[in-house]
């Protein structure tokens, strides 16, 4: 079964937005191939006619009344915010230099 | 005071012996006094606790009791929201986030009137059957402090054992409930799910968490789940239906009378050969006794194959990972918890990376990026989508094992308690902890453990594992409190942690 290399890790962490350094990058990559090998074992034990299962028990959709209830308010909502600024989230630049 | 159970203390409360402020000092002042050695409490909240219990008294004395607990105090485990109170999931990325809401299952217990004592250790996120991958440090086994207390609700799992607090509240979602009190001697309860609020639950994996009671008694663990159990308009996976009759099939399953009742040994999970592997020969032969009481006291038993349970380990290691890459992705540095900055003028993106590899530990780490790989384009059907599809033929194997038993038993854990440290760098050696409790969550299905005694090669807690159809949460109390009321009538009192351990 397929092992996970050192560069796909890398890729990985770079969607999951995380920075890696180059230690953890080599102690993942073995561990999570051992993972990966465990759970290979369950390819082919469910044949085509058997249908995927997202919940264990059935749902459906729930609706409710569109009217107001009460909800935090600006300073609860922004309590732990890491920045403030004008009753709103601040948060660090979004664009690069370039742009 | 401490040694009593919730429900002694409800009747002493009731009977007028003692208040809900002298309770709660007493499981303050034996946090005080073990607390340093077990490591079950990430914050205590003393002034909260007892300013909540002076209201309980106040409320009986003038005859308006909420709830059969009130004045009862509890611990919560700190992956529920309560507002006031620090809530860390075990993690740096929420070191100091402070909730403004509480969780449906803290509104419940606060309306019922129970003091909240404080919040409990946890492996970061839920992530860990040791409660070692708590970035504050681990809990230690009120039977052993050199080993771990199960997780990853061992904190928990460990206040409750340890007489810190004569109820909690945990979380399952592959076991992180049943596995702590089989590994402490206590109980815990996985409800149906569905069957308690997931608000304010800060989600590991949605499809499979479930908050339950983690007591020393089926009896207490009945009463609290009637507390925190039924419908909330606030999670659409909620079920809108009444809970069953809990305590009172507690009640009546510790009258002893389990005639007529159907109990299926589970092949997989009970034996050496022929399934799943790595039981302890201990652990074996204290569920092999509690399968005879069971008969003793008029049960049936039958044997019945699940046959793909064997697979269940590998397929909740698909999507549990996948599930919680995607709910973690909100940690993201920007609304609450940690914000590092890797250079002065860094930009979101940036600041979001640093933050997340220095607010998440090892283990979130590698879940998250399993996750990520199973979800990819290209593995996405070899692996998530063959994991939902096995996932149905481990729903089928429990339909059709309910066609031929009532209830459902194996060891809740394959060992007792191994030492700290001894799994810490071998990831699947660690996730095999879990292979009799995950079944019960890919299928939505409830479970107890019970404390079946202790193993004869270490002396330590082994447990009784009891799992019933969907909504049929009755049944685990009924024959749980059967077997511990045939237990504690063999022992001749409850198994109780060697206190000199603990100082």
């Amino acid at each position: 079964m397929p092992e996970i290399t050192r560069a796909e890790v890398a890729h990985l962490a770079n969607l999951a937005r995380i920075d890696l350094s180059d230690d953890e990058l080599d102690h993942l990559a073995p561990q999570l191939s051992v993972i990966l090998e465990s759970v290979a074992s369950i390819s082919g034990v469910a044949g085509d006619d058997v249908p995927p299962t997202s919940h264990a028990l059935p749902l459906t959709n729930v609706f409710r009344e569109d009217v107001v209830t009460p909800g935090l308010t600006p300073e609860q909502a922004l309590s732990g915010a890491p920045a403030v600024e004008e009753q709103r989230f601040s948060v660090p630049r979004i664009l690069g230099e370039e742009q | 005071m401490i040694t009593r159970t919730a429900a002694e203390l409800a009747a002493a409360l009731a009977a007028g012996e003692t208040t809900s402020v002298a309770a709660t000092q007493a499981h303050l002042d034996r946090i005080a006094e073990v607390d340093g050695a077990v490591h079950a409490f990430l914050h205590v909240d003393a002034e909260g606790a007892l300013a909540q219990a002076a209201e309980s008294d106040a409320r009986r004395a003038a005859g308006a009791t909420r709830s059969a607990l009130d004045g009862v105090p509890i611990a919560v485990k700190d992956v529920l929201a309560t507002e006031g109170l620090p809530t860390t999931c075990g993690s740096k990325i929420l070191e100091g986030w402070i909730p403004p809401y509480d969780a449906t299952v803290v509104r419940r217990l606060k309306a019922a009137g129970l003091p909240i004592l404080g919040k409990t250790n946890m492996d970061e996120f839920a992530m860990g059957s040791s409660t070692e991958h708590s970035a504050y440090g681990p809990t230690r086994n009120p039977w052993d402090l050199d080993r771990i207390p199960g997780g990853s609700g061992g904190g928990s799992a460990a206040a409750v054992a340890a007489f810190e607090a004569p109820l909690a509240i945990g979380t399952d979602t592959g076991g992180s409930i049943r596995q702590p009190g089989a590994v402490t001697g206590t109980v815990g309860v996985k409800p149906t799910y569905g069957g308690v609020s997931r608000y304010g639950l800060v989600a590991l994996a949605n499809s499979l968490d479930q908050a339950g009671p983690v007591t020393r008694t089926v009896l207490d663990s009945a009463l609290l789940h009637e507390v925190i159990g039924g419908h909330d308009p606030l999670d659409s996976t909620s079920i809108d239906q009444p809970l069953p009759a809990l305590v009172e099939a507690a009640k009546r399953g510790a009258a002893g009378d389990l005639s007529g009742l159907r109990v299926g040994v589970i092949t997989e999970m009970s034996r050496q050969e022929g399934g799943l592997s790595g039981w302890q020969a201990g652990v074996l032969a204290r569920f092999q006794e509690s399968v005879d009481l069971l008969v003793k006291a008029g049960a049936e038993v039958v044997e019945v194959s699940c046959p793909s349970f064997v697979h269940a380990l590998a397929t909740y290691y698909l999507i549990l990972p996948a599930e919680a890459s995607s709910n973690l992705a909100k940690f993201d540095a920007m609304r609450y918890g940690l914000r590092v900055w890797p250079e002065a003028d860094a930009s979101a993106e940036e600041v979001m990376r640093a933050t997340r590899d220095a607010g998440f530990g090892d283990e979130v780490k590698r879940r998250i990026i399993l996750g990520t790989y199973a979800l990819s384009s290209g593995y996405y059907d070899a692996y998530y989508g063959q994991a939902q599809k096995v996932r149905t033929l481990i729903s089928r194997d429990f339909d059709a094992a309910f066609e031929r038993a009532d209830v459902l038993v194996s060891p809740t854990a394959p060992t007792t308690a191994f030492k700290l440290g001894a799994k810490l760098d071998d990831p699947m050696a660690m996730y095999l902890n879990d292979l009799a409790t995950i079944p019960a969550n890919l299928a939505g299905v409830p479970g107890i453990s019970v404390p079946s005694g202790l193993a004869d090669e270490d002396g330590l807690p082994t447990g009784f594992q009891i799992l019933a159809p969907a909504l049929a949460d009755d049944r685990c109390y009924r024959v749980g409190a059967a077997l511990e009321a045939a237990l504690l009538e063999q022992w001749g009192g409850p198994l109780v942690p060697p206190e000199e351990k603990l100082s």
